[in-house]
C-alpha cells in the first residue's frame, strides 16, 4: 500500500499547490499578467498565521480568516499600487514590476525580521488514522478538508454571486464590461482579493503541515503554482485544481522513487512539455491569435 | 564613411583604456578590491550586453541567463580543472557548449511569446542549475574548486569582442531583421523574414557571450557552487538591461557600471541592496517602461545636443 500512501501525500501537497494556482490563474485570466508576486503573498500569509498562532494564542480557524484577510488587503494594495498603471504598457514592462514587488516584499520581510527560519507550532494533535493499510495524519485530512472547503466557496463565488459574474464577464471581454456598466477597476481589486485571500490560506495550512517557515519560502511553491495552472490551462479555475493536485502526486511519486533531488526539476519539465505540446494547458481551448 | 570613423574611434579609446588600466595595475596605484570591481564590472557588463541581444535587440524576454553563465563556468571549470588545459581553450569551450544550450533551450522554447517564453526559460536556467546540483563529478551542492586565472587582460579581451560582434551584429541585416521581431513579430513573419531563425540565433549569441562571461566568472573566484547561478542571478542581469534601457546598448553598460558600483558599496547589507534593485525596477517600469534610455545610445545625445546648438552637419 505503499503507492496508496504517497497518493495521499501528494494530494495533500497538490491541494496546496492548487490554492496558490487558483490566485495566479484568476489574475492571468482578468489582466493577463503572471502575478510573480503571489507566492510572497503566500509567504506572508504564513507569517501571519505563525505570530497569530505562537504570539496571540490564536485557534487554527481564526488564524486562517485573519491571515486570509490581511493577505486580501495585501492583494488589493499590491494591484492598486503596482500593477494598475500597467494595464495598457507592455507585457514586459507589466512582467518586471511583478518581479520587482515579489523581490521588494522578500527583502522587506528579511529586513523588518531577519532571514532566519521559524518553527511552526502544532494546532490539533498530530493523530494517524489507518485506511487501507496507509496512514492518514489528521493534519493531511485537515489540509484537504480546508482546500476543499474554500474552492467549493471559489465555485460558488465565480459562478452564482454578482461579482463573479462581472468577474466571468471582465475576463472575457474587459471594455465590453464596462460598456455593460461593470466596475472594471473594482471587479479586479476583488479577484486580487480572492486570489491573495486563497494563498494566504495556502500559506497557514503549508506552515502546519511543513512545519517550517522562512521568509524565502514563497518562491519555489509560487513558481510550481504557477506551472501548475500553466498545466490545468491558465485563466480556468477548475484547471488549476487539478493542475495542482497533478503536480502535486507526481512531485511525491518522484521522490518516492529514489530522485528527491530532482523533485524541483520534475515541475519544470513538466511546464516545457506542456508549453511545447499544448500551451493551452490540459482544459484550454486553442485561441487564433488577433493581428 | 562615418560609420567606419566611428568604429577606428571605439577601438582606439578601448586599447587607450586597457593600456591605461594595466599600466596603473602594474604600477601598483589599482589595488586588488579595485581590480577585481573592474574585472566584475566587466563581466557583468558582458551578461548585460549578451541579455541585451535578446530582450533588447529581438524583444524575447528571457529569465535563464543565469543558466548560460553556468553552463559557462562549469564548462571551463572543468577543461581547466579536470582536463589541464590551458584557459583559453577554456574560455572558447565554454562559449561553444553555452551556444549549443542555448540552441537547445532556444529551439522549442522561442516558439512561446511573452511571458511564456520568460517562463520556460527560467525554467530551462532552473533545470541547468539542478542537473549541476545532481552531478558529483562536479561537486554536487558543495560545489568545485576553481584557480584563480582571470585577469584584466582576458576580461578586457573578452569584453570587447563581445561589444564588437554584438555592435557589429546589431547594425547589420540580422540585426534589423531582429529589430522588426522586437517591433512586430507578425507583421516581420509577414514581410517574409524568418523569425524563428533570428530569434535562435539571437539567442545563441547571447548564450554563446553569457558563457563566455561564465568561463571568467569562475575563474574569478576559487569555487563554484550551483547557488550562485539562481533565478536571483538571472533578475540580477535583466535589472542591468531593464534599467538601462530595453533597447540601448550604452543604456546597458552604463546601468551595469552604476549598478556594480552601488552592489560593491553594499556588499555587506544584502537585503538592503535587494530592497533598493527591486524599488529601482518598480519605479523605472512605471514611469518609463521603456528603461532609463529606452532605444537611444549615449551617441544619439551627443547628436541632438550638437544638432540644438548649430543644425546638423549634414543638413539633414
Amino acid at each position: 500500500m505503499e503507492w496508496l500512501q504517497q497518493l495521499i501525500n501528494g494530494i495533500s501537497l497538490g491541494s496546496i499547490y492548487a490554492l496558490i494556482a487558483l490566485g495566479y490563474t484568476m489574475v492571468y485570466g482578468i489582466i493577463k499578467l503572471i502575478n510573480f508576486a503571489h507566492g510572497e503573498v503566500f509567504m506572508i500569509g504564513a507569517f501571519i498565521g505563525f505570530y497569530s498562532i505562537a504570539g496571540w494564542g490564536f485557534g487554527f480557524i481564526p488564524a486562517l480568516l485573519l491571515s486570509m484577510t490581511v493577505c486580501a488587503i495585501i492583494g488589493v494594495i499590491i494591484e492598486r499600487v503596482a500593477y494598475k498603471r500597467l494595464r495598457t504598457a507592455t507585457r514586459i514592462a507589466a512582467l518586471i514590476t511583478a518581479i520587482g514587488v515579489s523581490l521588494l516584499i522578500q527583502n522587506g520581510v528579511i529586513y523588518m525580521r531577519g532571514a532566519q527560519p521559524e518553527a511552526y507550532p502544532e494546532v490539533l494533535a498530530n493523530k494517524s488514522y489507518n485506511l487501507f493499510g496507509a496512514q492518514i495524519s489528521s493534519q493531511a485530512i485537515l489540509i484537504l478538508s480546508v482546500a476543499l472547503v474554500l474552492m467549493i466557496i471559489l465555485q460558488f463565488i465565480v459562478h452564482k454571486s454578482k461579482i463573479g459574474k462581472a468577474m466571468r464577464a471582465v475576463s472575457y471581454d474587459s471594455e465590453a464590461a464596462k460598456l455593460m456598466g461593470i466596475n472594471v477597476d473594482t471587479t479586479i481589486s476583488a479577484t486580487f482579493a480572492i486570489g491573495s485571500a486563497l494563498a494566504g490560506a495556502a500559506g497557514v495550512i503549508f506552515g502546519i503541515y511543513y512545519t517550517k517557515i522562512d521568509p524565502l519560502m514563497g518562491v519555489i511553491p509560487g513558481l510550481k503554482a504557477f506551472v501548475a495552472a500553466v498545466l490545468g490551462g491558465i485563466g480556468i479555475i477548475p484547471g488549476a485544481m487539478v493542475g495542482g493536485l497533478v503536480l502535486g502526486v507526481v512531485e511525491t511519486f518522484v521522490s518516492a522513487l529514489g530522485f528527491s533531488l530532482w523533485r524541483d526539476a520534475a515541475a519544470f519539465v513538466i511546464l516545457i512539455l506542456i508549453l511545447i505540446f499544448k500551451p493551452s494547458g490540459i482544459f484550454g481551448k486553442n485561441t487564433r491569435e488577433k493581428v | 564613411m562615418k560609420k567606419s570613423k566611428q568604429f577606428w574611434a571605439f577601438i582606439g579609446t578601448s586599447i587607450a583604456a586597457y593600456v591605461i588600466i594595466q599600466i596603473l595595475i602594474n604600477a601598483g596605484m589599482l589595488n586588488v578590491f579595485y581590480s577585481n570591481t573592474l574585472i566584475f564590472m566587466a563581466i557583468n557588463i558582458m551578461l548585460a550586453v549578451s541579455l541585451h541581444l535578446v530582450i533588447g535587440i529581438t524583444g524575447q524576454f528571457s529569465l535563464g541567463h543565469a543558466g548560460f553563465l553556468a553552463v559557462g563556468a562549469y564548462i571551463s571549470a572543468i577543461v581547466t580543472m579536470k582536463l589541464q588545459l590551458p584557459f583559453p581553450v577554456a574560455i572558447l569551450a565554454a562559449g561553444v557548449v553555452a551556444t549549443i544550450a542555448g540552441l537547445i533551450i532556444g529551439i522549442p522554447s522561442l516558439r512561446l511569446r511573452g511571458d511564456y517564453l520568460a517562463i520556460a526559460t527560467l525554467g530551462f536556467a532552473e533545470i541547468i542549475r539542478i542537473v549541476f546540483l545532481n552531478i558529483e563529478y562536479v561537486g554536487g551542492a558543495a560545489g568545485m574548486q576553481v584557480t584563480h586565472l582571470t585577469n584584466w587582460t582576458y576580461t578586457f579581451i573578452c569584453l570587447f569582442l563581445t561589444i564588437l560582434v554584438i555592435v557589429n551584429f546589431t547594425n547589420s541585416r540580422h540585426g534589423r531583421a531582429c529589430i522588426s521581431i522586437r517591433e512586430n513579430e507578425i507583421a516581420a513573419d509577414a514581410m517574409g523574414i524568418n523569425t524563428t531563425y533570428y530569434k535562435v540565433l539571437a539567442f545563441a549569441i547571447g548564450a554563446f557571450f553569457a558563457g563566455t562571461a561564465g568561463a571568467l566568472y569562475a575563474h574569478n573566484f576559487y569555487i563554484i557552487q550551483p547557488a550562485n547561478f539562481g533565478f536571483l542571478k538571472s533578475i540580477d542581469i535583466l535589472i542591468y538591461v531593464v534599467l538601462g534601457g530595453l533597447g540601448s546598448l550604452s543604456g546597458a553598460i552604463v546601468a551595469t557600471v552604476l549598478l556594480t558600483i552601488v552592489s560593491t558599496f553594499l556588499q555587506n547589507y544584502p537585503e538592503t541592496r535587494m530592497i533598493i534593485y527591486s524599488l529601482v525596477l518598480i519605479i523605472v517600469m512605471l514611469y518609463r517602461p521603456k528603461g532609463l534610455m529606452g532605444t537611444m545610445e549615449i551617441t544619439d545625445y551627443f547628436k541632438l545636443w550638437r544638432g540644438s546648438k548649430g543644425g546638423s552637419k549634414n543638413g539633414q
